[in-house]
């Protein structure tokens, strides 16, 4: 007899259903590591990390003022992979009360030759008072086209939720601006 | 006439001894060929990353830029640890399984044979691959093992490509391999071979196997996002287009803190079969052996955010992450205490497999307590990225993997060839590596506490003394190695007659065929009682 033929005795119960088991969990894996993206974001919604943002418009609830405290905004810009745009904040830093709206400009001037798109990406420091820091209304939402040496002013509506924690007296809003020109092209 | 039907039953049963050359091993579906394949295959990779780490000491024997550019130094740190991770401690470990596992379990062979003979067969390809986009004109891949975005994309030197179909291949190869593991463990259990009457070794593998079935498709999704990424427009580890870099971590570290214990628990499995036979006690606390190791591989889930303390996480999260992971010292000191208990009191003789037990257990350790420390959130900020971590993972990868693969080899070597190895240069062999290892990877625990980073080419003269001391141990511990491999060949070749159960207080059904072990084993299942 051989040994092939012995084997084959031994295996043969439910070796099958169990490959196939252990092939569904892989692949199950496999999904699990993409959908590990959205579970992300929803993480990082619900605590705030990273300092991202909302993404889309926020409506203004006029819950009131809380005029007992000063929260300093301060806002920064980066360019992304050195992007030929001048792209900076016209004001560095405004004082607001929680509640209180406010609109505030950025500069960006497209000082390349040919025609471009960027997009500017903002994140809040410290990353817990993200989720408080509301924008009505903001360039960051959509895309920006320039013209070769263009320029555009670009509004920044925002209010501060008056939930914020009380350590917290000073946020960071810093804008990367990339280069989206190909992405949007086609 | 009788005779005649003798010799064609013969003949058929040796039909793989009569597949000559090349042949043999290409077709091979015996367990304990593709053992050997592995097993060599994991030496030559060894020496190949080996090499690898060679250049690298010598150009930091001294501070300033000497023979390589900074790029193809980042390009060697990239391979060398790709290539010591996937193509020597993993599939050194694979080859282990194969050629015992069977053996221990009282089954004929592996599960699934032909499985097995793929698995090893698209390894080489796998390499060659990776090692031959030295020769590309983009270079290798030099983004670190660990291929943070957006080093691997956006920055990328043009070898990811190649980088992801390469380890796409090695992750499907451990796939198949475990697999493989895993029905051969609950399907050919020898009658009366429960699983609590397994041996350790058989349940480490069992556990490492499921590791790797649950988080190689994570690794294997993490380098196709990585791939699409970098050539098909897609986002998503790319912030202008609403990704996030540090998901990538996330992703990355959700395999690799698993694939970490991928790489130990089967060392644990190996220890434990050698110190009770050369302490000639039964191994302490079986079963409590058995909870830790599956309390390690559960507990290594939720601790891979310990690798990103420095990104800005929230500290509630810290604190989370932290804990868990020094919760992982419990299970870790129960096996350690295990250990010693089995010592203790014991007959003990120092043949080299428990020689390099021992070093494993005390270096293992120490290298558990330098990873105790870097789970400490606060003081982790300090060691983040110097030559501490470089420490730490090399006296756990190195004199805690490594070592333990070495007692395997010298503890099973007899069974293999059926010769005894020779005593004297494997204990050569030993004194060599270890005091070479500690002078080695010792002196970067001060670098890395005195703030020199890590994967740098030139580093400020302070540390000049130190690093000259590290590549001389470097280069004792490289050529120390070659003394194994004369070891090995010299015992293939001929040696002392070993009998079928060559250490007094072995235990195991490995040790019931004779030496060196039949080509097939076991076809007719023993009785376990």
């Amino acid at each position: 007899m051989t040994n092939q033929q012995k084997t084959s005795v031994v295996q043969a119960p439910n070796s099958k259903k169990l490959v196939r088991k252990l092939i569904l969990t892989v692949i199950a894996m496999f999904g699990f590591g993409f959908a590990l993206v959205p579970l992300y974001d929803v993480f990082c919604d619900i605590t705030g990390l990273n300092g991202k943002t909302n993404e889309s418009a926020a409506t203004y609830q006029a819950s009131g003022i809380d005029s007992s405290r000063m929260i300093r905004v301060q806002f920064i810009s980066r360019n992304a992979q050195n992007i030929p745009w001048r792209f900076e904040p016209m004001i560095r830093e405004v004082s607001v009360h929680p509640g209180e709206r406010k609109v505030i400009k950025f500069y960006a001037k497209n000082q390349s030759t040919t025609n471009m798109t960027a997009q500017a990406v903002p994140s809040v420091s410290p990353g817990i008072a993200a989720a408080y820091f509301q924008k009505i209304e903001c360039f960051c939402f959509n895309q920006q086209p320039l013209k070769a040496q263009e320029d555009v002013e670009m509004a920044l509506q925002f209010y501060v939720d008056p939930e914020l924690p009380t350590d917290i007296t000073t946020l960071t809003l810093s804008y990367t601006l990339y280069d989206v020109t190909q992405a949007a092209g086609s | 006439m009788t005779t005649e039907v003798l010799t064609e039953d013969l003949s058929e049963h040796n039909q793989h001894h009569k597949m000559t050359g090349i042949k043999r091993w290409l077709y091979t579906t015996n367990h304990k060929d593709i053992g050997t394949l592995y097993l060599w295959f994991s030496f030559i990779m060894f020496l190949t990353g080996g090499a690898l780490a060679m250049i690298i000491r010598m150009e930091l024997f001294q501070p300033g830029l000497q023979i390589v550019e900074p790029d193809f130094f980042n390009q060697l740190t990239t391979v060398h640890g790709l290539i010591m991770v996937f193509g020597a401690i993993m599939p050194a470990f694979t080859g282990l399984a194969n050629w015992m596992l069977p053996m221990m379990i009282g089954a004929p062979d592996m599960a699934l044979p032909r499985l097995n003979n793929w698995s090893f067969w698209i390894l080489p390809f796998a390499f060659a691959i990776l090692i031959g986009s030295f020769f590309m004109e983009s270079g290798a891949p030099n983004f670190g093992w660990t291929f943070y975005a957006p080093l691997s994309t956006t920055y990328s030197n043009g070898s990811t490509a190649f980088f992801v179909f390469a380890v796409h291949i090695m992750g499907i190869s451990s796939i198949m391999g475990a697999i493989n593991i895993v029905v051969t463990i609950m399907n050919l259990r020898a009658p009366g071979m429960t699983y609590m009457k397994m041996p350790l070794f058989v349940w480490t593998f069992f556990i490492t196997a499921y590791l790797l079935i649950a988080v190689m498709p994570v690794l294997a999704g993490v380098v196709t996002m990585v791939l699409t990424d970098t050539y098909f427009g897609t986002s998503f580890f790319n912030a202008a287009g609403g990704g996030d870099p540090v998901m990538f971590q996330h992703i990355f570290w959700f395999f690799g803190h698993p694939e970490v214990y991928i790489m130990i628990l089967p060392a644990f499995g190996i220890v434990s079969t050698t110190i009770p036979t050369f302490a000639r006690k039964k191994l302490f606390g079986y079963s409590s052996m058995v909870y830790a190791t599956a309390s390690i591989a559960l507990l290594s889930f939720i601790v891979w955010a310990h690798h990103m303390f420095t990104t800005g996480m929230p500290l509630f999260g810290e604190l989370f992450f932290m804990y868990c992971t020094m919760l992982i010292a419990v299970p870790t000191g129960v096996k350690v205490f295990n250990w010693m208990a089995t010592m203790w009191r014991g007959s003990m003789t120092f043949e080299t497999p428990m020689l390099f037990s021992i070093a494993f257990v005390i270096l293992f350790t120490i290298g558990g307590f330098s990873g105790l420390m870097l789970a400490l959130t606060p003081v982790d900020f300090q060691y983040h990225d110097t030559y501490f971590v470089v420490a730490h993972f090399h006296y756990v990868l190195v004199t805690g993997s490594l070592f333990s693969i070495y007692a395997g080899a010298y503890y099973w070597l007899p069974k293999w060839t059926g010769h005894m190895y020779n005593d004297v240069l494997s204990k050569w062999h030993f004194w060599c590596s270890l005091i070479s290892v500690n002078l080695l990877f010792f002196p970067m625990h001060f670098l890395g506490l005195a703030g020199m980073p890590r994967r740098i080419p030139d580093y400020a003269l302070q540390f000049a003394d130190f690093n000259k001391w590290i590549s001389i141990g470097g280069f004792a511990f490289g050529l120390s190695q070659l003394i194994f491999l004369v070891v090995v060949i010299k015992c293939i070749k001929g040696g002392e007659k070993a009998p079928a159960k060559p250490w007094e207080g072995a235990e195991g059904l490995e040790w019931t065929v004779p030496s060196p072990a039949p080509y097939h084993t076991f076809s007719t299942p023993p009785k376990i009682d």
